[in-house]
């Protein structure tokens, strides 16, 4: 479909981050191309039908921390954007259940239920974490900048930041630092004494890297999770109606409209480049594009030890790239349903259901959970995320049919012996099995199941090692030193290649934020 | 007071009426907040909040009780010509199956109320209203061979809207619905039960208003619930209802005009000039009440106009940034009068305003002086930010702010 033999930018991959750096860029009036390997754009934000009738959020399944600015000058509505409220948390347990909403007074009276002190403590905890989530808010929307060598514009971004830090009341600062050097569970343990509801909000601090809830630097995950805001209100996660592909759809529409073209089953084989500058790509089937910049969406190990040759990179930064930790820990359960999971401690259809539901019980469960996957096993009783899109919007499955996504926790990417189809089905029995225990019915009406390992997960969509988010979001990692310090600008060191993924700050999960910075940064110049 | 004889019927403790569907509504309503519509108890919102019920709107499908609607029933060998007399569309040309929005003037072409005609049959009308207008109606009756009859209590009523409002009543009906256009009505029968369906509502979204005989409506209700159910039906309270009004632009009484019956002095009158319902007004038909009063208007018109209006985010965000808060949003669509200025001079007022959660758009509805009330032009809106009156920019639009194609269109 492509008519021109020379792009302005070609965007190496179409996940949502890729597609949003092209919207960008061809609002700004540039020519551009963006060329997806699969043959459905979204990369990991994708809804694709693997059984008849029933639509799947493959990969990521809540929309929370897309960036009202992106949503607004990409014209999301216009093109489709319709972000479901999804607002509760219900955690099953063995005799008893927690069940949180976006309710306060509702959820106070829950949580007094089973401890009258955390009921209290959960008023003061969740406008304070908002209160920190908006502190750091500025740190996520700075293009990060180069400490070692600043550039002019990096001290400005600098000197603002600082300026910023300086503002946060002591007690704001206090928290802040235990945030991003505490473990989840060490952080909440000075709050709150319910063993749920800790687990609950620890797991958040867990989710996409092979850490415990025990680990240090766990805290800060959860603190991301924290930082998304829909419609003014923080805290608020979404249910893209059609799914998470129907949002890359919907941002594909935008750079379609402000005159991007898009290929898809167009896998890039190298980026080509001249004097160390890119000039264009090849694909894999021969096909040659000329381009004055390429941007690869890709994650780090990808765009750099793939589709370039290392000699073309310098030695330290090449062992920086090689060292970037993108170990996966999760798996993607996805079933048809015919009817509802009906669970023993809350029974029937209700509002637990239009929500997450979350398997952690308690730290212990999530721990050894972890455990195991730190032999090189997948868990035996894993964490699980779990939502069921069908019951948010119908029309994901056929009437009164269901689809339930289940994010599930431990999974590593380097299992003992390695991944095969025999250890994917052992997983997905795990998973059934954990299920069973609080949804006894669950084995009875699946209709089809979708195992993702981190191998498919890497297979399919791309993602090395099956990191969720193009490499874990760790102290070491992030901000200036995602991916690798002084390349944390979007740019790297081949002239006209940029970086715009995950893998780039402020990290993963679908914000629009590094495909926006990323263009915004390569706009700056140009 | 619960009748402890048949534990079946909830009859509520009010002095207020209450719907035929309340049997099944009070059981529903997990708030238990009500607004009072026309006399009667109606559910403000079903959940603790109303934004699931919202995008069961635009998402799939709203089960309303509309049943505190005013409903007058128009028959007799002049009921075609007394119709064309009282509004001021044209209702020779609204043929038998056909639903017209309309609003009524007194005869200086100020508003009373506005409505819809469906036409029924032949010389046979039904009249909704906001407002009791019996009165009005008879009084302008006289010399006229026409039947008027206050049907209010005798026609019970359910709006069923959102994208999936066709699916469902396609389900129960003995007729497809796939034929009915925009503003038609038919006959039909749901599982076996006559209704009549109008595919109109107040929305802005595909989405249709159901007749039923008010000894039949517990029934229909759960018919629907039970068809619905897998087409993600939802009872929905005034709350979300409010905000998909605002975003269809429409009107609503005592909110963004005031009857001109009601209004203490004449300044709070509209015309439909002035409520932006130029289109409603058949200037070159026949006489019809406020005709005259209107034709003049329309030779020299009012300095007021009726527009929508979006308040900018980044001036919003940045006032409220300056105190510390992320952007403050309205949670519900608000009815407090909002002074529009142009350079520190008072040029206009909103009447009515939400978040748009659809649009990701704060919007409102406004009366502006004609020669600020261009499309596009900048006027300075009204916010308490932390107690402090600020302002900040909001720009003329047109309306409907919302509009999908689903709202008029028919399947293929």
């Amino acid at each position: 479909m492509s008519k021109l033999s020379k792009y302005d930018a070609i965007i190496i991959g179409g996940g949502h981050n890729g597609l949003t750096a092209a919207a960008y860029l061809a609002r700004a009036g540039k020519k551009v191309l963006v060329l997806e390997r699969r043959y459905v754009l979204g990369g990991a934000a994708v809804t694709e039908e693997i059984f008849p009738g029933f639509k799947f959020s493959v990969c990521s399944y809540v929309i929370s921390l897309l960036k009202s600015n992106v949503i607004r000058e990409l014209m999301l509505p216009r093109f489709g954007l319709k972000i479901l409220p999804l607002e509760s948390t219900f955690t099953p347990l063995d005799n008893d259940y927690l069940f949180r909403t976006s309710d306060g007074d509702q959820t106070y009276k829950e949580i007094y239920r089973h401890s009258p002190k955390d009921a209290e403590t959960y008023k003061r905890f969740g406008p304070l974490m908002g209160q920190i989530g908006m502190a750091v808010r500025p740190i996520l929307e700075t293009i990060a900048p180069n400490p070692l060598n600043p550039s002019i514009s990096d001290l400005v971004a600098l000197k603002k930041l600082l300026n910023h830090v300086k503002g946060l009341s002591n007690e704001h600062f206090e928290y802040l630092c235990k945030l991003m050097t505490m473990s989840s569970a060490d952080f909440l343990d000075e709050w709150f004494e319910f063993e749920p509801l800790k687990a609950t909000m620890a797991a958040s601090g867990i989710i996409g890297t092979f850490m415990g809830p025990r680990s240090p630097g766990s805290a800060y995950i959860m603190l991301h999770h924290y930082m998304g805001d829909i419609d003014g209100a923080f805290r608020a996660w979404g249910f893209q109606k059609g799914g998470t592909g129907e949002l890359s759809m919907t941002i594909a529409r935008s750079a379609k409209h402000f005159g991007a073209d898009i290929m898809t089953e167009a896998p890039v084989k190298k980026v080509i480049t001249k004097n160390n500058k890119a000039i264009g790509v090849a694909l894999e089937n021969g096909d040659e594009y000329k381009s004055n910049i390429v941007i690869s969406g890709l994650d780090p190990k990808l765009t750099f030890l793939k589709l370039v040759d290392e000699k073309e990179l310098p030695s330290d930064f090449i062992q920086d790239i090689k060292n970037f930790r993108i170990r996966g820990s999760s798996g993607k359960v996805n079933l048809a349903l015919d009817g509802l999971p009906n669970f023993t401690s809350l029974p029937g259809d209700g509002p637990h259901l239009r929500g997450a539901i979350s398997i952690s019980p308690n730290y212990n469960y999530l721990e050894k959970a972890y455990d195991d996957a730190k032999y090189g096993n997948f868990s035996k009783e894993p964490y699980m995320d779990i939502i069921l899109p069908s019951v948010i919007d119908p029309d994901m499955a056929p009437p009164g049919k269901h689809v339930m996504s289940c994010f599930v926790q431990y999974a590593p990417y380097n299992i003992n012996g390695g991944w095969n189809d025999s250890k994917r089905e052992d997983f997905g029995d795990a998973v059934i099995n954990t299920l069973a225990r609080y949804a006894p019915n669950i084995k009875d009406i699946i209709l089809h199941r979708q195992v993702l390992t981190p191998k498919d997960l890497e297979t399919t969509f791309g993602l090395t090692e099956g990191n969720i988010f193009h490499g874990e979001l760790t102290l070491q990692q992030l901000f200036s030193l995602r991916p690798a310090v002084k390349w944390a600008d979007y740019t790297t060191p081949i002239k006209n290649y940029f970086q715009c993924g995950s893998g780039t700050h402020p990290g993963g999960g679908i914000t629009g934020s590094p495909g926006e910075m990323a263009a915004k940064k390569i706009l700056n110049k140009w | 007071m619960i009748n402890s004889h048949n534990p079946q019927k909830f009859i509520g403790h009010t002095q207020l009426k209450t719907s035929p569907f309340f049997e099944r509504t009070s059981k529903l309503n997990q708030s238990q907040e009500w607004r009072r519509w026309g006399g009667y108890l109606a559910a403000t919102q079903y959940d603790l909040h109303h934004e699931n019920e919202y995008f069961a709107i635009r998402t799939k499908a709203a089960l309303l009780d509309v049943s505190p609607l005013y409903k007058y029933s128009i028959k007799g060998p002049d009921a075609q010509s007394f119709m064309d007399r009282v509004v001021t569309r044209n209702i020779n040309i609204c043929e038998i199956g056909q639903v017209m929005y309309t609003p009524w003037c007194d005869e200086k072409g100020k508003v009373i109320d506005d409505g819809t005609v469906q036409h029924l049959g032949e010389n046979n009308f039904r009249l909704t209203s906001a407002e009791p207008n019996l009165t009005w109606l008879l009084d302008n009756s006289n010399g006229m061979n026409v039947n008027i009859k206050d049907d209010s209590n005798n026609i019970a009523a359910l709006a069923l809207q959102g994208p999936n409002s066709r699916n469902i009543l396609n389900c129960i009906s003995s007729k497809s619905l796939n034929n009915l256009k925009f503003f038609r009505l038919i006959d039909t029968k749901l599982n076996g039960i006559p209704v009549t369906i109008s595919r109109t509502g107040y929305t802005g979204d595909l989405g249709y208003e159901i007749w039923i005989d008010p000894s039949k409506s517990i029934e229909i209700w759960d018919i629907l619930i039970k068809s619905g159910k897998s087409y993600g039906i939802t009872p929905v309270g005034l709350n979300a209802l409010d905000i998909s009004r605002i975003e269809a632009s429409l009107i609503l009484l005592d909110v963004d005009y005031i009857s001109s019956k009601h209004a203490l002095i004449e300044n709070r009158k509209s015309s439909p000039y002035e409520l932006g319902l130029d289109w409603t007004v058949k200037i070159k038909g026949n006489d019809f009440i406020g005709k005259k009063a209107l034709e003049l208007e329309k030779k020299s018109p009012s300095n007021w106009k009726f527009r929508g209006i979006e308040i900018q985010w980044e001036s919003l965000e940045k006032e409220y940034k300056k105190v510390g808060l992320p952007p403050g949003l309205p949670g519900m669509a608000w009815r407090t009068s909002t002074p529009l200025y142009f350079k520190n001079k008072q040029v206009g007022y909103a009447t009515s305003g939400c978040w748009s959660p659809i649009l990701k758009c704060y919007i409102a509805l406004a009366h502006i002086h004609a020669d600020y009330a261009d499309i596009n032009s900048y006027l300075d809106f009204e916010i308490k930010v932390e107690h402090f009156r600020k302002l900040t920019p909001a720009i003329v639009v047109e309306t409907p702010f919302y509009n999908p194609k689903r709202k008029t269109s028919c399947p293929n």
